[in-house]
């Protein structure tokens, strides 16, 4: 300690916390801990050549077809949020998980954890939405599974998912691909989901407009592919937001990020909440929008494709890929400075999806 | 967006910054009090488009960065008691205590529940009279009366389960110990302006009569903070020291009454340690007597033992703005968001977070 007779004396700083003993929320929140847990735990015991390209889906060959499978987990708080529910979401994002692999989704599963006491009539509510968004999107939920847990042990229903889709001979998507000069093209605003949802959460609750733009996007992907072979990759932005989908890819294929900072859309609305709640839109979810990374050449006409889509109206370039600054994200921002965009650590928001 | 977007104007930022560097003929330190506007200035990249006279240093003005490591133990302690729900700001969840954090308290069982505003803790409260509920009231002037809000408003509903965890800490008295510091090479200090909003300016016309510094009391945004650097590099270059009100779309002489009234109410100024600085007299809040009923140090006895501060975090001086975040050796190595050495590092207004974040100069960046 310095001085003790002077005002200012040294600080007594906090030993470091590096025990890591306990699964904490940002385990699932899609950043730093998500991969941490992958990495030390879930890779090192099940490794496989499929699992190892760390995609949305894995594609695997079964007598020459190529079939994208794919699971997901459904525990959304609260289950029924402007613009969707657990059962359109489960959908949703689960045929996004085929999609951005460049697969025809076909096939769904859907096994329900029910928590004692929910009541039929929600149940009920959401099946038929699950139903409707399955019918919507040309899918078929071919087998499911129900269990029951005590009340206390789960929070009133999750929903976990597997999808099966056929991926073409001749169209090949991953987070390892891409090369500098590359376009990153996103397409629509980010930030609508996790805001919607925000705005319904019990202690933070504010009127809002905001609805979710969970939507199946496999239409907008066979759009895209229609018009060129020459995407490199594709990902849907969900948990941890735009910034850890493009920070996975500039680590995969060990090239640089750069954005630029007037070229991503964020409604008006979305920025006025995470204005006011310190949120950065670029790490807030969204399930249904997708970043594709394609060869220079061809940005113009995946981007005519993606306009004429709903789902693609307001597609645009938001960035490059480059040699340098290899694994990280940056962004120009509008004052021609730069800066780093760097994955989520810890959790925003946990829940979201 | 109205009243954001006018302030994040790319020519009107660059124009101020060639008239900063016009101006400018001799080296100045400059220090911005408040993380959120070290949080722009990172963001933006705003020291990048100074000239080299100009140097911005980052102050102590996180409230996450300050709070001493036993208001986290203590909160630790409380949140783990049968029956309690501890109620707290977010960012307050990770920053590491002695042996653990928030999160890792609720990861095993305890009740901690993130509230941004303290109104929560009354309803919980309201709601769940078979519990006790604690909010975790940290933080500056500006977060003072809605924290003295929570207490007023639980008195007179006459609530007898919620309790505020205090440990408040006041502007004025900080920049008066960082002037009188032997280390000091601040020559002219960017006061926050959400915390003058609250409590008007006559006390940093105080310190501009009594050190003859250039004040100038700033906003959050790029034009903003060029601005105030502007106005601070002119009266410095002219040999003035005057407080000047930058951020005059909020800020009042006065400040906001009502506020200062409730916190008055609740609060009295009281000694109060700073992580990072140490004890500075007259600096922090505590409940008054008649508030006693609510404190929750003497409702549950929290006596808790100061921790040993790691040898490599250099957030003393980091709060301080003796030494930047990209001096530490620690820094992006053993020091990251995931795990901090450091409260700098835990608080998205924290200087090292955000060096950490926009910029990871330093052993990361020439590892990469």
């Amino acid at each position: 300690m310095a001085g003790s007779s002077k005002t200012v004396t040294e600080i007594a700083c906090p030993v470091p916390l590096t025990a890591k003993d306990t699964v904490l929320l940002g385990h699932g929140s899609g950043g730093k801990l998500s991969a941490e847990l992958l990495h030390e735990i879930f890779l090192p015991a099940l490794q496989n050549p499929a699992l190892a390209k760390l995609d949305d889906q894995a594609i695997v060959q079964i007598n020459g077809t190529r079939l994208a499978f794919t699971t997901d987990s459904f525990v959304v708080k609260p289950l029924f949020f402007p613009g969707g529910d657990i059962g359109s979401l489960a959908v949703h994002g689960t045929i996004n998980d085929l999609a951005v692999g460049g697969a025809k989704p076909l096939f769904l599963s859907a096994g329900f954890i029910l928590e004692e006491g929910l009541s039929i009539g929600t149940l009920r509510r959401v099946v038929d939405s699950l139903k409707k968004a399955a019918t919507a999107a040309g899918v078929q939920v071919v087998t499911g599974d129900t269990k029951v847990v005590e009340r206390g042990s789960g929070d009133e229903l999750f929903i976990n998912t597997t999808g099966l889709g056929i991926v073409p001979d001749d169209v090949c998507l991953s987070a390892d691909q891409a090369r500098p000069g590359d376009k990153v093209i996103l397409s629509g605003c980010i930030g609508d989901h996790g805001i919607a949802i925000l705005a319904q959460r019990e202690g933070l609750a504010f009127e809002s407009t905001i609805q979710s733009d969970s939507a199946a996007l496999h239409v907008l992907v066979s759009d895209m592919l229609n018009a060129t072979h020459e995407i490199r990759c594709m990902r849907d932005p969900t948990r941890g937001g735009l910034s850890s989908a493009l920070n996975e890819i500039a680590e995969r294929s060990q090239v640089g990020i750069e954005l630029r900072e007037e070229t991503i859309p964020v409604r008006e609305e979305v920025r006025g909440a995470c204005e006011m709640l310190g949120l950065d839109p670029l790490y807030v979810a969204n399930e249904g929008k997708l970043i594709a990374i394609v060869a220079p050449g061809v940005a113009g006409a995946v981007l005519e494709a993606m306009h004429k889509n709903p789902l693609g109206r307001e597609a645009r370039v938001i960035g490059t890929v480059t040699q340098s600054n290899q694994g990280l994200v940056t962004m120009r921002t509008g004052l021609g400075t730069t800066r780093i965009v760097d994955m989520l650590a810890g959790d925003q928001l946990p829940r979201i999806c | 967006m109205k009243y954001i977007d006018e302030y994040r104007n790319a020519p009107i930022a660059l124009g101020l910054a060639r008239k900063i560097a016009h101006l400018a003929t001799r080296p100045w330190v400059l220090m911005e009090i408040c993380g959120g506007q070290t949080h722009t200035i990172l963001r933006y990249g705003i020291d990048e488009l100074l000239p080299r006279e100009v140097e911005l240093v980052h102050g102590p003005g996180c409230p996450v960065c300050v709070t001493p490591v036993e208001t986290i133990d203590k909160a630790i302690a409380v949140a783990t008691v049968p029956n309690v729900t501890l109620v707290s700001y977010g960012d307050m969840l990770r920053v590491p205590g002695s042996t653990s954090d928030l999160f890792r308290a609720k990861a095993r069982g305890a009740d901690v529940r993130v509230a941004y505003s303290p109104m929560e803790a009354v309803k919980i409260a309201r709601a769940n009279p078979d519990r006790k509920i604690v909010f975790l009231a940290i933080g500056f002037e500006t977060t003072a009366p809605p924290n003295a809000m929570a207490a007023w408003q639980a008195r007179r509903e006459g609530l007898t389960n919620l309790s505020l965890l205090v440990s408040h800490v006041l502007v004025p008295p900080a920049i008066r110990a960082l002037l009188t510091s032997e280390q000091n090479r601040v020559q002219g200090f960017i006061a926050p302006g959400h915390v003058c909003t609250i409590t008007g300016y006559q006390d940093y016309e105080a310190l501009v009569r009594e050190f003859a510094v250039p004040i100038v009391i700033g906003g959050f945004e790029p034009v903003d903070l060029m601005e105030a650097i502007l106005m601070l590099v002119k009266q410095l270059e002219k040999g003035e020291a005057r407080l000047e009100n930058q951020y005059v779309r909020s800020v009042s002489y006065e400040g906001n009454r009502a506020a200062q009234q409730m916190v008055a109410e609740v609060f009295e100024v009281a000694d109060q340690k700073w992580r990072g600085i140490g004890i500075i007299p007259r600096s922090g809040l505590r409940l008054r007597p008649e508030y006693a009923q609510f404190d929750a140090d003497k409702i549950f006895h929290l006596d808790v033992v100061t921790a040993e501060e790691p040898a490599e975090c250099i957030s003393a001086q980091v709060l301080r703005g003796v030494q930047k975040p990209i001096d530490c050796r620690a820094f992006g190595s053993r020091c990251t968001p995931e795990n901090p050495l450091g409260a700098p590092m835990v608080s998205s207004e924290g200087a090292c977070a955000a060096y950490y974040r926009y910029r990871r100069q330093g052993p990361i960046a020439k590892e990469a």
